[in-house]
């Protein structure tokens, strides 16, 4: 991990490797512009994910993905080097401003990335939407907010919103027979979120939510909220929880041998990247995401063999987002030959890509939301398997955003 | 709510209880002997769920494993007391809170170091692995009352070793006043080193007994300390049956606020601690001042 963590890199060194890189340049016949007027000549990248506490797997996962896109592009963007500059969110909502202002005004990156959390992911995008400036390509936090009333011309989300993979959930619970559901997650954005999206799914197919259990995050405590399940006895449950989180609830309902009386459904984040740790209490549960293992397309083929070869271990959904995050740095930087100046025409460029992602392909909307298909996703052997689609190109409704 | 379902939720309270009493124990020990703000609790809890995993990997036996996790923590306890906190008694509380808050960094990069950031389980041993059908729908696993066995007989041992033994008579004296018990010729230096391992020895094993039943993660701890340090409160620094009913207050709090008034359940233990500490200022059971 290479952890540039505001070290206080001193302009002459930056000047130093710049005027080097210059020389090299020169060879070539791309002259980057913003070389031109002597600043850098390094793409710098700003990330801000957790690497630290129950989130640490998400912010590396998404890292690995990233690096693995870019090197397999030959480590260039536009054709110039790339140099990180990785800043460890702590899953800090309070310090995510100042984080942001010191990647953007110490550290002037062209680009940001991230956060994987959707308290922070709004702090980030009011701060970045009025500066219009960098780009910046959420990896993951879902808050619906991003790309709705936060939305803005320089942010991208390269993930999904909350809206996205929990909405087809409850209609996949109602067609699977079931009248009555509780709904259970983290009282949070992202579980506030993607509970409602569900419940609305479920109940216009006719179901009916006959209670709403919030969590107070991250508390891991279930046992009195399994209780409650048990004596409401409803025909299914609904659930969101990421992390250690899902890891314990899971097999807590598992041990409360409510799994075999009460289906549980959810959002894919309730077994994505634990199921093995969650063992066989995760076996045969049904849950909807915008990945599953097992694609049959070539770049999932060829993504997931190239990570295992680099990391030594599978991927993931969340090295599947990192991934394209890469992917749409490329083209951005493509567009422009390297001007990472050129803002406009790079923007523009984002707008009309379109990606042969492992997840199938993506493009994006006019809020700047990834659109993708919405997958059934059934746990065998701790193997996320693809059911079925449920939902094609999924277009986030974004209310609030002022692009559309 | 009906009777069968009000019981069970008793049952979940006194359960959840057991276990905050088991990492709070060693908190208040340390606390309130030797007087230290041991902020790395969590940390030394989140160890013992790692090791829990690590040494049954290993050993392919859960109790071997518990066993040799509390020998490592033991050991780990005495070498921190020794070379770090010994160094800090006649030092301000802040050096000490400072220390401890740098053991947690350092802890939490050993872990990931070590084990890198994937979520781990411990699976349950087989001999405890079945459950018990309760009311219609829910059925209780055996490991979870398994552990409130441990819990109960790890406070019948406390309560023991403190009220009846040499060693407690020297905790206890200690906790009251140190210079005289120096002045009667009792070395109380390694009475700290071995209360302080005792403690670290006991949030690693909450750490470890509870892993089949939590999920073993980074920064597990964290939680688990404040959540111990508002059960010490309410107990009364120092007092290990104030943390006992403390436990127990909390456990049930917890649970019945979670069913009760589910939109205050986060606030429920805090104004719980709140009400008590108005009511009794120096906890449950704390000594006056």
């Amino acid at each position: 991990m290479t952890a540039t963590i505001f070290d206080p890199i001193s302009r002459r060194t930056l000047l130093g490797t710049g005027a080097a890189a210059a020389g090299l340049a020169t060879a070539g016949s791309i002259v980057p512009f913003r070389l031109a007027i002597g600043a850098q000549a390094k793409v710098r990248i700003g990330i801000l994910l957790p690497y630290s506490g129950t989130y640490a797997m998400l912010g590396n996962a998404i890292t690995d993905g990233l690096k693995l896109r870019l090197a397999e592009a030959g480590g260039k963007l536009g054709g110039r080097e790339v140099e990180f500059v990785i800043v460890d969110s702590q899953m800090s909502v309070p310090k995510a401003p100042q984080n942001t202002q010191k990647l953007i005004a110490k550290e002037k990156v062209d680009f940001l990335v991230g956060p994987v959390h959707s308290g922070i992911a709004a702090a980030m995008a009011k701060i970045v939407g009025r500066a219009g400036n960098p780009i910046m390509i959420v990896p993951n936090a879902g808050s619906n907010a991003v790309t709705g009333p936060l939305c803005a011309p320089n942010i991208f989300r390269t993930s999904f919103s909350n809206w996205q993979p929990a909405y087809p959930g409850g209609k996949v619970m109602a067609d699977d027979g079931h009248k009555t559901a509780v709904t259970i997650a983290w009282k949070y954005g992202a579980g506030i979120q993607m509970m409602a999206a569900g419940t609305s799914s479920f109940e216009k197919a006719g179901g009916k939510v006959v209670k709403d259990i919030q969590v107070p995050f991250p508390s891991v405590e279930f046992q009195a909220n399994l209780s409650e399940i048990a004596s409401l006895k409803p025909d299914a449950v609904f659930a969101f929880f990421s992390g250690g989180g899902a890891v314990k609830f899971v097999k807590d309902y598992a041990a409360a041998g409510l799994k075999e009386k009460i289906p549980l459904y959810g959002p894919g984040f309730l077994t994505e990247g634990v199921s093995m740790a969650q063992g066989a209490a995760a076996e045969g549960i049904k849950t909807t995401l915008h990945y599953a293992d097992n694609l049959d397309n070539a770049a999932n083929k060829a993504f997931r063999a190239g990570y295992k070869k680099m990391y030594g271990k599978e991927a993931n959904v969340f090295s599947v987002q990192g991934y394209d995050t890469g992917s749409l740095l490329l083209i951005a930087m493509d567009a422009v030959k390297g001007d990472s100046g050129a803002k406009k025409a790079m923007i523009a460029a984002m707008e009309k890509a379109k990606i042969a992602s492992p997840r199938g392909d993506i493009s994006f909307s006019a809020a700047h939301n990834v659109v993708q298909d919405i997958y059934l996703r059934k746990v065998v052997k701790g193997h996320q398997n693809l059911m079925g689609v449920v939902a094609k190109q999924l277009v986030d409704p974004a209310r609030g955003c002022r692009l559309t | 709510m009906d009777l069968t379902a009000f019981l069970i939720q008793v049952l979940n309270g006194v359960q959840y209880g057991f276990l905050l009493f088991l990492v709070a124990s060693g908190l208040t020990l340390i606390f309130g002997i030797m007087g230290i703000i041991n902020l790395a609790h969590g940390a030394f809890f989140m160890i013992g769920a790692y090791l829990a995993y690590s040494l049954t990997a290993l050993v392919g036996n859960f109790f071997v494993a518990v066993l040799l996790g509390v020998f490592v923590m033991v050991a780990v306890g005495y070498l921190i007391e020794r070379f770090a906190i010994s160094f800090l008694y006649r030092r301000d509380h802040l050096y000490q809170v400072l220390l401890t808050y740098g053991l947690i960094l350092v802890f939490n990069e050993l872990q990931k170091i070590i084990w890198g950031t994937d979520f781990h389980s411990v699976p349950v041993p087989a001999l405890l692995a079945g459950s018990v059908p309760l009311g219609s729908t829910q059925s209780y696993p055996i490991y979870r009352f398994f552990i409130s066995l441990v819990c109960l007989a790890i406070a019948a041992g406390m309560y023991l070793v403190i009220a009846r033994t040499r060693l407690g008579m020297m905790i206890r004296a200690g906790a009251w006043d140190r210079e005289v018990v120096q002045t009667l010729g009792i070395n109380i230096g390694r009475l700290f080193a071995i209360v302080f391992s005792l403690g670290a020895a006991l949030a690693a094993f909450a750490g470890m007994i509870g892993a089949p039943v939590s999920s073993v993660y980074p920064g597990m701890g964290d939680q688990v300390l404040i959540i111990s340090f508002v059960v010490v409160v309410i107990g009364g620094i120092g007092s290990v049956k104030g943390a006992f009913i403390g436990a127990m207050l909390i456990g049930l709090g917890d649970t019945f606020g979670k069913v009760l008034v589910p939109n205050l359940a986060s606030f429920v233990v805090y104004a719980l601690m709140a009400a008590v500490l108005l009511w009794r200022p120096q906890g449950l059971f704390g000594r006056g001042t």
